[in-house]
């Protein structure tokens, strides 16, 4: 059925977001008893992956104490990583599984009810329409054993070839880029090498929001008397010390790489004797980029000639630099070209495999790394093989016990699953760690998907939007109650301790799926007692594979402070840097360049849709704030969506700041307070995406997804705005936004 | 304390609040945060400050109490009032040059910074000065400062005539010896 239960506003007060303001046990507790313990591991949120310890309790996360020791941020945290324990102890965490009640409303359900009900759910589906109609969702912040166990899951115990991961949303475009252009999907550089470079270039990526602790690391390379360029088409944080600043226009990112490596071929600031001996492919990107003389790229993308030239000039007369990107990039329908195209830049100046010189990928999400490494995407086994490659599945398949025709080919995308969903191919659904129905984009065509659903089941420790659709919720564990490894964007392998264990009535996520297994009569693949089982099972499967664990312990990773792979062999020291010596993954070892060419978006601005719509994260909230919008102080520092746009813009339309706006796309609309601010391009309106319902910004985004890597294009769409009759009702009906909870922000008085 | 000092570097701030968090997670205070971080004006630019206690060498806020609850420790941190003597009357609000001290009005009290005393009298850093993700807030050795930083620091400030040295440091151009923002500091005057 998969309807939302009849009272939205009933499943809200019980199950939240309601925010968390004070530890448990409150706030003076903590200062009059000591921890019980403290535990040294990672922050549950982005891919920075910052060490932290945990302050532990009676079994319960009371409070952090920095973690000075651990190398990537010596004790650093941003607001989340600092409010992240709030997250235990929750008021509106499951204790119990919910299944529907006749009226529609969830009611609790004892364990072995839910399980059997999802399990002969699922198999009746498959009975009578085929293994591949019912797929998997998986999700990047599940640790490495789980996304592995979720692979398995979905081609061992349901022989379905359809499991697709969030990190559709997040890596997809950087890693076919770096598959293609290199023969491994991994950031090449440690972070470390970042203060060491001449020149960073930061391209669509607002690292001082969505991976706040790389800040230092930029600052630190110019105080060492390295240059800033950041592009973006709004002045993110980072942007008030940058050395040059190219406001280049929504979705136009190819054609101003295409730009700069004109102008570094032009002015001979390549390294030819690089390209001939560590490359192929580079006359075809030379012929492609020799129309973009620096008049035509600044016609098209808006950033200046003089600031293109000078650009071109400082990344290729550096001896050493660096190019950073993140989703502003590659949410695109050509966000893979994009990144090819920053990638030729880099190859065409050498920038590459050294110290303080390369191509750099910043991972967002907490396991978007290691996520994707062992199986849970659609088309890929453990250890980044491919699906479709006859040895890989030969040896999966030995490490599975089972025989590799048994393993299905590559399924669908995360995105075309939905489709597929509509379509009425595919008709049950078991989801974790993934609420598509805020993050992907078309909201309202998502919704209508979920209520095609003959079934759908969901495991997560909050009920997030997307759950309200399900036929049966299965109350899972929170990143600190189960052990088990992430993977860093350094491509540093990280141990995550179990702090505590799962609430009564909420359980082990990897207890949940092997127990799933068992009732799918598929026990003897799952024989799991515990996560170090699971892991030592993956590092054998991903042996000899291009992320190659098999060298990996959880011992040697406390030891050492994480791994880097490949780390093929126990006394193998992992490898920080790849490429060294410029041997590429390739089997002849070089890289390549490839042609990338410059297309409109999916959603082009048109007459009636003049204006770019581009969307994308604030410092305080994490992805679908399924978390981070159930912890008072983070919910308080940016209570609501705004739409940021400049005053030019703005006063055409009539509009002045905190006057509501109507935001329309050829999707849908939506009422939104505006944000006048002079950081963003008047040809822009931004808003962030963290929100549910009427506040979620992807009521408005399209579906185009790159024909690659199959990202959904969020950071370009068209609209139109005016200045809205009245405020939406939502506002009205919203507690005010409680400041009270903390002391108030200071007024700014000149200082007399 | 240890041989390291505490520097704000308004250039490097990206206005995250990760100090106005961990602020709040200090034993000392659990709850309350005592940092201040101003966004300078939104509409214009993304610049933001953040500020902890300067920890004056002479504090004019104990100077203006009519209460004598604010004392300075031997190692030169300025505390929060004393709870007993405080009368909560907002003397060293007004007068901090820095626009520091806070009322609290559920504890009828004025709190500050305190460069997290329980902290950095064992030898750890201060809460805000460890998470500071961009290091606008760093509590580390002078020398490392004066080596690493592009900025360079300075803890004399002139407010119209009056003279503030401090215990915490702020970075400044590295022509700049002391700030000042009064033109009376600008001008000459005959003495009356």
């Amino acid at each position: 059925m998969a309807k939302a239960p009849p009272h939205p506003e009933l499943l809200v007060e019980r199950y939240g977001p309601n925010p968390n303001y004070t530890p448990s046990g409150g706030w003076q507790k903590g200062s009059e008893a000591p921890p019980d313990h403290l535990v040294k591991t990672h922050c549950c949120f982005c891919g920075q992956q910052c060490g932290i310890q945990l302050k532990v309790r009676d079994n319960r996360v009371v409070g952090f104490e920095p973690w000075d020791e651990f190398p990537f941020n010596q004790g650093k945290l941003c607001p989340k990583g600092v409010k992240r324990y709030l997250q235990n102890e929750h008021p509106d965490r499951l204790l119990s599984p919910l299944m529907r009640a006749a009226n529609g409303d969830f009611r609790g359900a004892t364990w072995d009810e839910a399980l059997d009900f999802t399990a002969q759910s699922l198999r009746a589906i498959q009975e009578k329409h085929g293994k591949d109609a019912v797929a998997i969702y998986g999700g990047a912040s599940l640790t490495s054993e789980k996304s592995y166990l979720l692979g398995k899951f979905a081609r061992v115990a349901l022989g379905t070839r359809h499991i697709d991961y969030n990190g559709r949303l997040c890596m997809v475009s950087a890693g076919t880029a770096y598959k293609l252009a290199f023969g491994v999907d991994r950031s090449p550089n440690p972070w470390s090498d970042i203060p060491k470079a001449q020149v960073v270039l930061v391209t669509g990526a607002n690292v001082a929001e969505c991976a706040p602790i790389t800040t230092d690391y930029l600052w630190r390379m110019r105080d060492n008397g390295g240059k800033l360029i950041v592009i973006d088409p709004r002045m993110t944080p980072i942007t008030r010390n940058a050395d040059l600043y190219l406001p280049v226009r929504p979705g136009t990112d190819v054609a101003l790489m295409m730009g700069l490596l004109h102008v570094v071929i032009r002015d001979g600031l390549t390294k030819p004797k690089f390209i001939a001996d560590h490359t192929v492919g580079f006359e075809a990107v030379e012929a492609s980029v020799r129309e973009w003389n620096p008049r035509k790229t600044a016609e098209l993308t808006g950033v200046p000639p003089e600031a293109i030239e000078k650009a071109a000039r400082l990344f290729g007369g550096a001896e050493r630099a660096i190019a950073l990107h993140a989703r502003g990039i590659e949410h695109q329908s050509k966000g893979v070209e994009n990144v090819l195209s920053l990638i030729n830049l880099c190859l065409a100046t050498g920038n590459i495999g050294r110290e303080g010189a390369g191509c750099m990928m910043i991972t967002g999400q907490g396991n978007g790394q290691g996520g994707r490494e062992h199986g849970q995407k659609c088309d890929q086994l453990p250890g980044q093989r491919s699906i479709s490659d006859p040895a890989a599945r030969e040896h999966v398949a030995k490490v599975w016990g089972i025989t590799p025709e048994e393993i299905p080919q590559a399924g669908l995308s995360a995105m075309e699953i939905m489709e597929a969903i509509h379509r009425g191919e595919i008709k049950g659904l078991l989801s974790i760690c993934f609420n598509p129905l805020v993050s992907l984009p078309d909201s309202t065509y998502i919704r209508e998907a979920l209520e095609k659903l003959e079934f759908f089941g969901v495991v997560d420790f909050f009920l997030s939007e997307t759950a309200h659709h399900a036929d049966v919720v299965l109350a899972g564990s929170l990143q600190e109650e189960e052990e088990g490894i992430t993977c860093t964007a350094e491509g540093r392998v990280v141990h995550i301790q179990q702090a505590v264990t799962p609430p009564t009535g909420a359980r082990n996520d990897w207890e949940i799926y092997c127990d799933l297994a068992k009732r799918l009569g598929k026990e003897k693949f799952f024989p799991y007692q515990a996560p170090r089982q699971i892991f030592d099972e993956l590092r054998e499967a991903s042996r000899g594979g291009i992320a190659d664990y098999y060298g990996i312990t959880y011992e040697k990773i406390d030891r050492d402070m994480g791994v880097f792979w490949p780390c093929p062999t126990e006394d193998h020291p992992g490898t920080p840097r790849l490429f060294e010596g410029a041997r590429f993954f390739h089997k002849d070892g070089k890289a390549r360049f490839v042609v990338a060419e410059y297309r409109p978006s999916g959603d082009p601005v048109t007459e009636e849709h003049p204006i770019y719509l581009t969307t994308g994260r604030v410092v305080s909230q994490y992805l679908s704030g399924t978390q981070t919008r159930r912890i008072g102080a983070l919910v308080d520092q940016y209570p609501e969506p705004r739409l940021e746009i400049h005053p030019r813009l703005a006063e055409a339309h009539g509009i002045a700041n905190e006057d509501w706006v109507k935001v329309t796309t050829k999707r849908h609309q939506m009422t939104i307070q505006a944000l006048v601010v002079k950081t963003i391009r008047p040809d822009t309106v931004f808003i962030p995406y963290h929100w549910a319902g009427l506040r979620s910004a992807n009521q408005l985004t399209h579906r185009t997804l790159d024909p690659r890597s199959k990202i959904p294009e969020f950071k370009v769409s068209a609209c139109r705005i005016e200045k809205a009759a009245a405020p939406p009702e939502w506002s009205r009906a919203s507690k005010a936004p409680g400041r009270s909870q903390r002391a108030p922000r200071r007024e700014l008085r000149v200082i007399q | 304390m240890f041989g390291r000092q505490f520097f704000i570097d308004p250039s490097r701030c990206i206005g995250c609040e990760s100090c106005v968090n961990a602020c709040a997670e200090c034993d000392n205070h659990r709850g309350e945060s005592m940092i201040h971080l101003d966004f300078i004006d939104r509409r214009q630019t993304i610049a933001t400050v953040p500020f902890v206690c300067m920890h004056c060498d002479d504090p004019t806020c104990a100077q203006v109490c009519p209460a004598d609850a604010i004392k300075k420790t031997d190692d030169g941190i300025v505390q929060s009032s004393l709870k007993p003597r405080c009368i909560a009357c907002s003397n060293c609000v007004l007068a901090c040059p820095f626009g520091i001290p806070k009322v609290m009005v559920r504890q009828e009290q004025m709190m500050k910074c305190d460069m997290c005393y329980d902290r950095t009298s064992v030898g750890k850093k201060p809460m805000c000065a460890t998470v500071c993700p961009s290091q606008a807030l760093s509590y580390v050795p002078l020398e490392e400062i004066l080596l690493g930083r592009r900025e360079k620091p300075t803890n004399v400030f002139f407010f119209g005539k009056q003279k503030v040295t401090t215990k915490v440091y702020m970075m400044v151009p590295e022509t700049v010896d002391a700030v000042s923002v009064d033109v009376v500091d600008y001008m000459w005057e005959e003495q009356a």
